[in-house]
């Protein structure tokens, strides 16, 4: 990945954090923290690395993409119309009556969307059966994964890890959004998940560490998972919850789901410029 | 030609020539595979034909995400796990997101046996049934089940099938024309309904035999399919006997019973008794003494059918 593509990047990653704003500042409430945790991740993901077509978002033998914390819902949205899904319009209406942008991912009311998530745990273990499915059908798609650190607490997930590294699933690529906060606070006094790359290493999977918010890192740890023989990746993305805006990173756990006020909305904008 | 055969014998032979046709259909085991008559798939669709291990909750999720890549998979385990144990799974990955996954839980109720109290579900089609748009079938016998099978992949939706694993009478012969979405009609009569699922099918079978001796006309009908149930059915038969007893092998509360009588308040109140397992846990013993313990015999639908009977108004 050459410099002026990691820019490029870099520059579209802070004009997802613009439209995440707008999205959820006009609503005026949302899950901002998580959602500005994965911008990076979802970026590389979806204007480098994955086999998407967004005039044919049911494309056969297209990558796939589970967001297991499905409450990070507003970022995929506005990566989704960024990259002509629908309308970027369409971000305006989010969580508001009739909707086809819901709080959480709905396969079945947005373009692009892949499976439905929100509640916690599920996600990975539906992305493991698309891995799965992909594997009988041989068709060599990747399918991509972000579950969150908080959401590594339910037992479901650990399930999944079992049965991905079974079944010699390489064709699973997931993430880990270590952002360290959850509702109740610091995944570390609620309970800890630590340590999460020994875990996963345990598990039978090939394990990567990274800076969750650096372009060529994300970029790099997902062309090397896709190397991998007969293990899952598991790509741990070290991130900060509401990164880019500073007021919003020093709320802490509490940006989690947060109001966002006109004023909030102009002083973030402002600093994302 | 299903004779002699336990239940899962049929389902998976059934499976097994299914199948072969229909590359679509995959099988997912917990730890039951040897249990449910499903392991031999194994064979000759080692793909297709797997085990997720003790994980009934992954094993709902993988089946959802399978579906979304276009498979129909068959999730198989006991009843209490089928649903308990993976009941946000089937609400959100599987019936929220209208994957098209066929749940198979098998030993319902007292049929656990053995295994006793903390394997018999009273529950499961309680928690199930206020789970919006799923369906909830139990096949009376082995020609229902045969002529289920086919029925249950082309519906494009989630479908608990509430199975029972050994052998049991045949209530249907060849000329049986099975339909997911409507009540069989087992046995006309005008004194009063008796409304039967699963194994008391047959039990509402020989409560009507007692009863006719008595001169007393019953009508059977084998709701094999909870949800939706065939309200058609049940306010047809009632307008004609305006008596009701529900006799099912799971808890009173939430399952037949609940769904006949949550029909009968709202357009035709009749009298009603429901036979089956009285709000309480099951215990260890074989079927046919817990079905004399907790009164779910034919004696028990006879003495419910007079009762039922004697309040018409």
């Amino acid at each position: 990945m050459d410099r002026t593509e990691i820019i490029n990047l870099q520059d579209k990653s802070r004009h997802i954090r613009r439209l995440i704003i707008d999205e959820i500042g006009k609503l005026g409430v949302g899950h901002v923290g998580g959602s500005l945790s994965v911008v990076e991740a979802l970026v590389v993901l979806y204007y480098k690395e994955m086999n998407i077509n967004p005039a044919e978002p049911k494309m056969e033998g297209r990558d796939r993409f589970v967001l297991s914390k499905g409450h990070a819902g507003p970022a995929v949205y506005a990566v989704l119309a960024d990259r002509g899904y629908f309308d970027v319009k369409e971000l305006e209406t989010l969580n508001k009556p009739e909707t086809m942008l819901p709080s959480h991912c709905d396969m079945l009311k947005t373009p692009g969307i892949d499976m439905t998530a929100g509640s916690l745990g599920q996600g990975i273990s539906c992305s493991v059966g698309m891995a799965k499915a992909s594997k009988i059908k041989k068709d060599n798609v990747y399918i991509y994964c972000i579950v969150g650190d908080g959401e590594s607490q339910e037992g479901q997930v650990w399930e999944a890890a079992m049965a991905a590294a079974h079944f010699k699933l390489n064709n699973l690529i997931a993430f880990s959004d270590n952002n360290r906060m959850q509702i109740d606070g610091n995944t570390d006094d609620v309970i800890s998940v630590a340590p999460l790359e020994e875990k996963w290493t345990s598990f039978g999977w090939n394990v990567q560490s990274i800076d969750g918010h650096d372009i060529e890192a994300i970029y790099n740890a997902i062309e090397k998972a896709k190397t991998s023989v007969d293990k899952p990746s598991m790509i741990i993305l070290n991130t900060i919850k509401g990164k880019g805006v500073s007021f919003i990173e020093a709320m802490g756990a509490a940006n989690h789901s947060m109001p966002v006020s006109e004023e909030d909305r102009i002083r973030a904008l402002e600093e994302l410029k | 030609m299903y004779e002699n055969k336990e239940m899962r014998q049929v389902f998976g032979s059934i499976l097994e020539e299914m199948m072969e046709k229909d590359e679509r259909i995959v099988v997912i085991d917990a730890d039951l595979a040897k249990a449910n008559g499903t392991i031999k798939l194994r064979d000759k669709f080692p793909e297709r034909a797997f085990d997720v291990g003790i994980a009934e909750a992954n094993a709902a999720s993988i089946a959802a995400g399978m579906a979304a890549y276009g498979f129909i998979p068959f999730v198989t385990t006991f009843t209490p796990f089928a649903t308990r144990r993976m009941c946000d799974q089937i609400a959100i990955s599987i019936t929220y997101a209208k994957r098209n996954v066929k749940i198979v839980g098998t030993d319902p109720g007292i049929s656990a046996e053995l295994n006793g109290g903390t394997h018999m579900s009273m529950e499961d089609i309680g928690v199930l049934r206020s789970i919006p748009e799923i369906v909830i079938f139990e096949p009376v016998d082995n020609m229902q089940l045969a002529q289920a099978m086919q029925q249950l992949v082309d519906y494009d939706g989630p479908v608990y099938i509430r199975m029972f694993r050994k052998s049991v009478p045949a209530v249907f012969g060849e000329d049986y024309k099975f339909d997911l979405f409507k009540a069989d009609l087992l046995r006309e009569g005008k004194d009063v309904s008796l409304f039967a699922t699963g194994i008391m099918v047959t039990e509402a079978l020989k409560a009507a035999d007692m009863l006719k001796a008595e001169g007393i006309a019953a009508e059977v009908i084998n709701i094999h399919t909870i949800k939706p149930i065939d309200r058609e059915a049940v306010l047809k038969s009632v307008k004609k006997t305006g008596a009701a007893v529900t006799c099912e092998n799971h808890n009173v509360v939430g399952g037949l019973k609940s769904a006949v009588a949550e029909i009968l308040v709202e357009e035709y109140p009749v009298p009603m008794k429901a036979i089956g397992v009285q709000d309480h846990f099951g215990e260890v013993a074989k079927i046919d003494y817990l079905k004399k313990k907790y009164h779910m015999t034919a004696e028990d639908i006879v003495a419910a059918a007079k009762e039922a009977i004697s309040k018409k108004r």
